[in-house]
């Protein structure tokens, strides 16, 4: 075994030319042979790579599909973000938990099956879903997740559990997934016939210089969240000094309720992939980095393939379409479960194979970004969309959506609505037209922008969707009349605590001290200077925190705090006895009487 | 007019708070003029003599005494104020909360190397207060009104703190009171 182990790891290295930078692909690697990367796995890595072993320990221990100690051989990973608790993601949970004998967190006995909770994994609008290995299981219910527990004793590979194919390219024999795209509204700009090769030939036709300039002219913003004007980055990128430059595509997607991108990624990989070569033309960029998230990974055969004919067609690689000079190739890069990672600094970590820690800007990635070169980091729909701009030309894409906002808009819709899926709509639209398209007029608020947006309430869904108003990277959460508004900033809570890097205080102890002060109003052991403090605490890992992350996280709870505010109130009563409700000597001496053997006179007077 | 009382207690605390608050030196002469000390070991008070103005709390709660305490502080003083580390946030003696309350009762009384307990019992005398299952800093127990942080608080900052307070002004205290790097 151990010489096995050996060998395998000294052929993974090799296979990776022994490239410290590409650890992450290495990693994964043994991580999928051997079901962990053990103590002497990394040892061993740390030594064919003349690396220490911590740098591999930190890498391990850093993302949530990587594990030192073996898992199973199969391991589930119920995902249990909001939608997916809202669509019954603990009664699955239980039903997996009774089928195979063992609780969330553990391994069967005999080392075959282990059962995980997991973060968002992109499937809300087919919630709850599950990643079982690499294959999506989605819709399941308390039945089919026992059904899928039969079927994996029996033959213990994930893929023989699709026995029926999603639609469009799901159905690829690449992809080969029950995943549903959910395209529920098309627009003029996305979701049209593509015209391979066209964007790059016009491109190709100009000057970079005119390439940037065509893109500014059609005010294109980024689509990951923060919406920074790409024609600017990829000014700043060219201008900045460097030998090479890199355009990277943040596919990590890992904001809670957002899966656009992968709906994107599943239908027109083609337009993000001349979007990158396109970039790659005006910044001067040879190489590109598609960062597509750990989930997705059912994804990357037919993106492989994808990118394999583009090559063949000379999209991609040697002078593309016989322009001297113009070299330019991607490669995919796999994360391996981390959200933090979709930050761009995080994502450049990650890619040289690092933990996925964000790095304190400045420098920017149009400075300094992937090993220290200036490098372009735009979102999946983002490049998306500059295809279309260079295929059209950029007066038509303005003609679409708002003044300081043009074109369309990619929504992934989930949640307490009878058509949840992906939806393009021009940007501009109010909230209350997108609540009717998706079959949600009786919501009583909207999370908007996934968990590091706002919970919008009723009174302001005459709000529109745009970079001045509501800004989103597409995540629409719908929370119906039954449901707890305030249970739900809760849950966005959980997930902020799990996923901060901790490199700052601020947010490392602040959204703890944050998610458990909620938790203690929401137990009705509230006083009205909890919610001060909420709001204080809430700005302070605010201000103080260095990403974007930190800066975000305290957004579901003090979004509810201005929109929900009779909630709160509700919840929490003045107190005159300045005892603090949530201490109970009885359970804090239970154990002492248990030990020692007699009752406590004081706590039981 | 009658002079406002002060009452200090030490609970999970070395005493090292309370001999920071007699370091104010000849201010304690000064302090005198001002208040009038109740329940305190500094004048051996056990008992509260009626309602207090301030109450100093030196260390946190790791037993049951402790919250007894705590909790009468709390009833007779319109301000209480955490001093000090321990009180503030557990301190050395929270160092505890990492270890399994009977693993702590075992190396005290049966394992530790220099214990000398042939009858092999961990001691239940009813004057021995249960241990609480942690060490909780004070403001989990009751309110706190302030907190002065340092291990101990210097003599100055304990001093600008009950001046501050018992003139009716702001407790806004120089940087360089409460800076510990
Ligand atoms: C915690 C965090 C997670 C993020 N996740 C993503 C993501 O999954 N996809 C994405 O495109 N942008 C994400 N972003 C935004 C990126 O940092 C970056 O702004 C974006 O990729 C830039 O591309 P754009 O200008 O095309 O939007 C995230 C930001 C933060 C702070
Ligand atoms: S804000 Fe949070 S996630 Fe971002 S660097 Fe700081 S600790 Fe890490
Ligand atoms: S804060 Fe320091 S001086 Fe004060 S009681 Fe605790 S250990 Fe002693």
């Amino acid at each position: 075994m151990s010489d096995n182990l050996a060998a395998s790891v000294r052929e993974i290295c090799k296979a990776n030319g022994g490239d410290r930078t590409r650890l992450m692909d290495i990693v994964r690697a043994v991580q999928a042979k051997f079901g962990c990367v053990s103590g002497p796995a990394m040892e061993m890595i740390a030594q064919e790579l003349k690396v220490h072993r911590v740098e591999v320990h930190g890498m391990v221990s850093f993302y949530s599909f990587l594990s030192e100690q073996p898992k199973g051989k199969v391991t589930i990973r119920l995902c249990n973000d909001l939608v997916d608790q809202m669509a019954g993601a603990a009664e699955v949970g239980q039903a997996f938990e009774d089928e195979l004998g063992i609780k969330v967190g553990q391994t069967t006995p005999d080392g075959k099956i282990a059962l995980e909770y997991t973060a968002c994994i992109g499937m809300c609008d087919q919630a709850p879903a599950a990643l079982v290995n690499d294959v999506v299981v989605t819709e399941l219910s308390t039945d089919s997740a026992r059904r899928i527990v039969r079927e994996l004793r029996k033959h213990m590979d994930p893929a023989r559990l699709v026995t029926r194919l999603g639609d469009g390219n799901n159905a690829h024999e690449l992809v080969h997934a029950m995943v549903l795209n959910n395209i529920r509204v098309k627009g003029s700009l996305i979701f049209t016939p593509t015209n391979r090769g066209e964007a790059i030939r016009k491109a190709l036709g100009i000057t970079p210089a005119e390439v940037i300039r065509a893109v500014k002219t059609s005010r294109l913003r980024g689509r990951g969240g923060a919406g920074f004007p790409t024609g600017l980055k990829w000014e700043f990128t060219r201008a900045a000094p460097g030998e090479r430059r890199y355009i990277l595509c943040n596919a990590d997607e890992g904001e809670p309720g957002t899966f656009k991108d992968r709906v994107i990624l599943t239908e027109l990989p083609d337009r993000v992939f001349a979007g990158m070569t396109i970039a790659g033309y005006a910044v001067g960029a040879e190489e590109g980095i598609v960062y597509l998230r750990g989930e997705y990974a059912y994804l990357r055969k037919y993106l492989e393939h994808t990118l394999q004919e583009r090559r063949k067609d000379n999209l991609l690689g040697r002078n593309i379409l016989g322009k001297q000079g113009f070299n330019f190739d991607i490669r995919i890069q796999m994360g391996a479960g981390a959200y933090v990672c979709g930050e761009e600094t995080a994502l450049i970590s990650s890619c040289e194979g690092l933990r996925g820690d964000p790095k304190t800007r400045p420098p920017f990635p149009a400075q300094k970004g992937y090993l220290g070169c200036p490098s372009v980091v735009n979102n999946v729909e983002t490049f998306a969309c500059v295809t279309k701009i260079l295929e059209q030309g950029p007066a038509t894409f303005c003609e679409i959506g708002s003044q300081g906002s043009p074109g369309t808009k990619l929504l992934s819709i989930s949640g307490d609505c009878k058509s949840p899926g992906v939806f393009e709509v021009p940007f501009g639209i109010k909230l209350s037209e997108v609540l009717k398209l998706c079959g949600a007029e009786d919501a009583i608020a909207v999370q908007v922008g996934g968990a590091s947006g706002q919970m919008v309430a009723r009174e302001e869904f005459g709000r529109t969707i745009c970079y001045d108003d509501l800004a989103t990277g597409g995540a629409l959460m719908v929370l119906g009349p039954e449901r707890n508004v305030l249970e739900a900033a809760e849950k966005f809570m959980d997930f902020f605590v799990e996923e901060s890097c901790g490199y700052c205080t601020p947010c490392r102890v602040g959204n703890v001290l944050l998610r458990n002060r909620l938790a203690r109003i929401l137990a009705g052991d509230g006083e009205p200077s909890d919610l001060d403090y909420l709001n204080d605490l809430g700005q302070t890992v605010k201000i103080m925190s260095r990403c974007g992350l930190g800066q975000t996280s305290a957004n579901p709870i003090l979004t509810t705090l201005k929109n929900f505010r009779p909630a709160y109130n509700a919840l929490v009563k003045k107190r005159t006895d300045g005892l603090q409700p949530a201490f109970d000597l009885r359970t804090a001496v239970a154990d002492a009487e248990r030990v020692i053997g007699r009752k406590s006179e004081h706590a039981h007077a | 007019m009658a002079k406002p009382k002060v009452a200090t207690t030490s609970l999970a605390g070395c005493f090292g708070c309370h001999m920071s608050v007699l370091d104010i030196d000849d201010r304690i002469l000064k302090l005198i003029e001002l208040v009038q000390f109740d329940k305190s070991p500094i004048d051996d008070i056990k008992k509260f003599t009626g309602r207090c103005a301030i109450g100093l709390i030196e260390g946190g709660c790791c037993n049951e005494e402790n919250v007894r305490v705590l909790q009468d502080f709390r009833a007779h003083c319109d301000i209480l104020i955490s001093v000090g580390d321990c009180a503030t946030m557990g301190g050395i003696p929270a160092l505890r909360n990492m270890v399994p309350l009977q693993e702590c009762y075992e190396e005290a009384y049966l394992k530790g190397p220099t214990v000398h307990n042939p009858a092999r019992q961990i001691p239940n005398d009813p004057e021995l207060p249960l241990l609480l299952d942690k060490v909780y800093p004070c403001d989990e127990v009751v309110k706190i009104d302030y907190h002065l942080p340092g291990c101990p608080p210097s003599a100055d900052t304990i001093w600008e703190a009950l001046v501050a307070l018992l003139t009716d002004k702001p407790v806004q205290l120089p940087y360089e009171l409460v800076k510990y790097d």
